[in-house]
């Protein structure tokens, strides 16, 4: 038996149209905040990125200006000795200077002349000696070389600062005007910055470049790479293959855990306490770093190093140990070749994360002031972060476009890295 | 450079041994490598390790006792020379001359008899590089002739060299433990050489914080005050800051991506935002220091607010950008490990995507999301550059975002760059923040781990 159907009772508004709409509208806002959020941490991204190349494209230019230097037979080799250990010693200084006094106006007082003399970077007499030592013929002559500037006269040149006579600016008004002359006379040009590329760190702005930290870095990696390799890919392997389900590698798998994820200063307080103060390893030398840092990335590595063994099917390990070969043949010739882009590609993340580590390269004394390139594993050097790190101090205005420079170059090497990473995940990925 | 000539020799040998296992396996069977036990390699393998191993083990033995014997010959005749020399004064003494050893300048100025203990020194140290490199090069010999004797056709090559190959596997899997050992052993090591000089309690409640050393001990404030209570409090503001940053965003960002996005989008944000995390924490540091934190500071002078040129908020704010890649990717995890069947129920019942998503997905998939939250407090914790290059060195005890507060990290970089002394308390107490620290960072870990794991298992 079938009721009537309860007919429609009239409700008066429809309240359920209005919470479908108040409903539906809550629905749209919630999907606005996700974008805003994604939103906001890319446009962070953006804001970083263009801040940094926007502070620091600049350095890669510098400017130059042109003198004649007379090279005066009186104060470079006054005994007409020619001998290379005169020509090194001479007082190149007294050379740039007498060549620069004819640039300056006449009758400028000694005040004056400082002014005028601070134009000039220190290094022009560099810059002389080099010339001679490469030809002394040109002894006694008139050479136009390009010297390089003050580093405010660069900052002058482009744009970030000005000059004025309260002291409120680093340049003031005698040397601007002696600059505007220089540039009128077409004695003033900006040349690509080579000195950034081919030198190590320097006090002097328009002298420091970032060649020290490259090569201190290529050796602590390189020292960090001999490491964590093998020693990665034999742990990866032996905890994936062979280690037998019990509490030691339970507990071998839970402190790698807990191993990645430890602040990167603790490894630094490890080196300290005992590659420095136990091993007497050198302080400061990249052979201390290295070891820091491959202990450091070492977890890393060897969780990526099981995952990619993980993905090689069993059917490849059946198939060789049911030819007979033994179980270390199985892994060494057929599971491993077949595991080994993924390693690598975790081994250059890795090395990507090492290469931008900076806290625990500080503790063993990596922030020293390094105006050499280094050339051993034991000499004193720093490595590119920790050079930023240490020209992100420097109070001079000049400092702050190579700091951003010397970071665009680290996150060149970067890119390029985990370019390579994908890359080779893509060549040699593999769906079974 | 005798050493590389050692090293360089005793790699030849061992690969010539290699080749001469391999022909001579194969010449005790007359060229018929089936009557053989093992393959060729193998035999030669097997005579490389026993000319390698030998020597290498005995090199690593020699190299860490020779330098304390040479120290305690050196000791012996400093003590014959001054009888009172003991202790600390007779370490100094030594290390003085191994310093004078390598140090040409400032050797020409020693005087005549520290320079025949130089002498001697060195001389000991030549006598101990010649007879090491002797009996490496005799256990190479013995080696090689043991091994070449034991080449038989029945004899079990492949079994030793997997064998060997296996230990040294075990050996390479310890090496994590090893750190950790070695991390948890030097910092409990100095921190307790730290603890001599200043009482535990003190340090974790004291409510002083300045651990500036008077070079003299007649100047003021020589003793230094190590309450840690100021550092722990500015570590927490800035890490709370940062996560006030990031949650928010990071947790947004995975629902949708999760949720809402298209496959095309994802696979593009995802990248993105990993960039984020991959960019060396220096460069936030210069970030935070040279634009956030002049930014902040004339924004709230704008609005008339006192704020400090290396306030809290500034590095907070930076830190926390850098944390959004920890949060999100792992809750975007979570949130995809949360069963279809799930979703389906509450579409069925007629609930929007949103509602869904914040009365069915997020509690199920709430205590993945704590772990992940906890994952990066511990990260905020530990990370060093941001706040050592935007936060201040002086530890204010205070909880206003605008003042300049202290971190853990940023103690421990000042008390440790420069000259390292280890028996001052100053550069131990960075040995006891790290202690703290580690613990803090280990037990929000491991919960962590534990969490995420016990929540993945439940949806398996």
């Amino acid at each position: 038996m079938i009721n009537a159907l309860p007919t429609a009772v009239a409700r008066g508004p429809n309240l359920s149209k209005d919470r479908i709409k108040k409903r539906y509208a809550a629905e749209a806002r919630y999907k606005f905040y996700g974008l805003a959020a994604i939103s906001v941490a890319i446009l962070f991204l953006a804001i970083l990125l263009v801040t940094i190349v926007g502070k620091g494209y600049s350095a890669f230019v510098q400017t130059a200006i042109a003198i004649d230097v007379n090279l005066d037979k009186s104060l470079i080799d006054s005994d007409n000795k020619g001998d290379v250990e005169t020509l090194t010693q001479a007082d190149y200084r007294a050379v740039v200077r007498a060549s620069l006094r004819n640039l300056f106006p006449a009758g400028v007082t000694r005040g004056q002349e400082r002014d005028y003399f601070s134009v000039f970077s220190e290094s022009a007499q560099y810059d002389v000696q080099k010339l001679v030592l490469n030809n002394p013929s040109l002894i006694g002559t008139t050479q136009r070389i390009w010297v390089k500037s003050a580093p405010d006269i660069d900052m002058l040149r482009k744009g970030y600062v000005g000059a004025a006579d309260d002291g409120s600016q680093r340049l003031n008004l005698t040397q601007k005007a002696f600059y505007d002359k220089l540039v009128a006379d077409g004695r003033v040009r900006t040349q690509f910055n080579t000195t950034f590329f081919t030198a190590a760190d320097s006090r002097e702005a328009e002298q420091a470049g970032v060649l020290g930290a490259i090569m201190g870095t290529f050796m602590t990696l390189a020292v960090t790479l001999i490491l964590v390799l093998p020693i990665g890919i034999a742990a990866a392997v032996y905890l994936e293959e062979f280690a037998p389900k019990n509490r030691w590698t339970d507990l071998i798998e839970v402190n790698i855990n807990n191993l990645a994820a430890v602040p990167s200063i603790v490894f630094g307080l490890l080196g300290v306490a005992v590659l420095l103060q136990w091993f007497g390893m050198p302080r400061s030398a990249p052979i201390a770093g290295g070891v820091v840092l491959a202990l450091l990335v070492l977890p890393t590595i060897i969780i990526a190093g099981r995952s990619a063994l993980k993905a090689v099917p069993p059917s490849i390990r059946e198939a060789a140990l049911g030819v007979g070969a033994s179980r270390l043949q199985t892994i060494g010739h057929h599971v491993l070749p077949l595991a080994m882009p993924g390693i690598l590609t975790g081994t250059i993340i890795g090395m990507a994360h090492a290469l931008g580590e900076s806290a625990p390269l500080l503790m063993i004394g990596m922030v020293a002031f390094v105006v050499d390139v280094p050339t051993s594993l034991t000499h004193a050097s720093t490595v590119l972060p920790v050079q930023i790190f240490l020209w992100a101090d420097a109070p001079e205005r000049a400092f702050e476009e190579r700091t951003s420079a010397a970071i665009m170059v680290l996150l060149v090497f970067l890119i390029m890295m985990n370019l390579v990473a994908i890359l080779l995940r893509k060549k040699f990925e593999r769906r079974w | 450079m005798n050493n590389f000539i050692l090293i360089a020799t005793v790699l030849a040998s061992t690969a010539l041994a290699y080749h001469y296992g391999r022909r001579r396996a194969l010449g005790v069977v007359g060229g018929k490598p089936r009557d053989l036990h093992s393959l060729p390699g193998y035999h030669g393998a097997y005579m490389a390790l026993w000319c390698l191993l030998p020597a290498a083990i005995f090199v690593a033995i020699w190299i860490a006792i020779e330098p304390t014997v040479v120290r305690q010959i050196i000791a012996g005749s400093l003590v014959q020379a001054q009888p009172g020399l003991t202790g600390n004064a007779l370490d100094l003494a030594v290390n003085e001359i191994h310093s004078l050893s390598i140090n040409a300048f400032a050797y020409s100025s020693a005087s005549a008899e520290k320079k025949a203990l130089v002498a001697r020194y060195q001389e000991l140290q030549g006598i101990g590089t010649a007879a090491m490199a002797t009996i490496a090069l005799v256990l190479v010999a013995a080696g090689l002739f043991y091994g070449s004797k034991s080449i038989a056709p029945r004899m079990r090559a492949r079994q030793a060299v997997e064998r060997v190959i296996m230990w040294t596997m075990v050996g390479c899997a310890t090496i994590a433990i090893l750190t950790t050992i070695g991390i948890i052993m030097s910092l409990l090591f100095e921190a307790m050489r730290f603890f001599q000089f200043v009482s535990p309690i003190d340090f974790l409640f004291g409510l002083q914080w300045s651990p500036q050393i008077a070079m003299r001990s007649d100047q003021v404030g020589s003793s230094g005050a190590f309450g840690a209570v100021p550092v722990f409090a500015g570590t927490l503001l800035i890490t709370a800051i940062s996560m006030a940053v990031a949650v928010p965003i990071g947790l947004m960002s995975a629902i949708y991506m999760a949720e809402y996005s298209s496959k095309k989008f994802r696979s593009w944000a995802k990248p993105l935002l990993e960039i984020l995390a991959g960019v060396p924490t220096v460069v936030y540091g210069f970030f935070a220091a040279l634009t956030v934190a002049p930014f902040v500071r004339d924004t709230g002078h704008a609005i008339g607010l006192n704020v400090a040129s290396e306030s809290a908020l500034a590095a907070g704010l930076v830190m926390g950008i850098m944390i959004i890649p920890f949060v999100s990717s792992l809750s975007d995890d979570v949130i995809n490990a949360v069963p279809q069947s799930l979703r389906d129920g509450a579409y069925a019942m007629g609930a929007t995507k949103s509602e869904t998503i914040r009365q069915v997905i997020i509690p199920a998939a709430f205590p993945g999301i704590v772990g992940s939250i906890m994952l990066a407090v511990s990260r905020a914790i530990g990370e060093t550059m941001i706040v050592v290059m935007a936060a201040g060195m002086a530890a204010n005890l205070t909880a206003n975002p605008f003042a300049a507060v202290t971190t853990v990290t940023v103690q421990i970089v000042t008390l440790l760059i420069g000259d390292q002394e280890f028996d001052s308390p100053k550069t131990l107490a960075a040995f006891a923040l790290g202690l703290v620290l580690f613990v803090v960072t280990l037990i929000l870990n491991i919960i962590a781990l534990t969490v995420v794991r016990r929540y993945r298992e439940q949806y398996d």
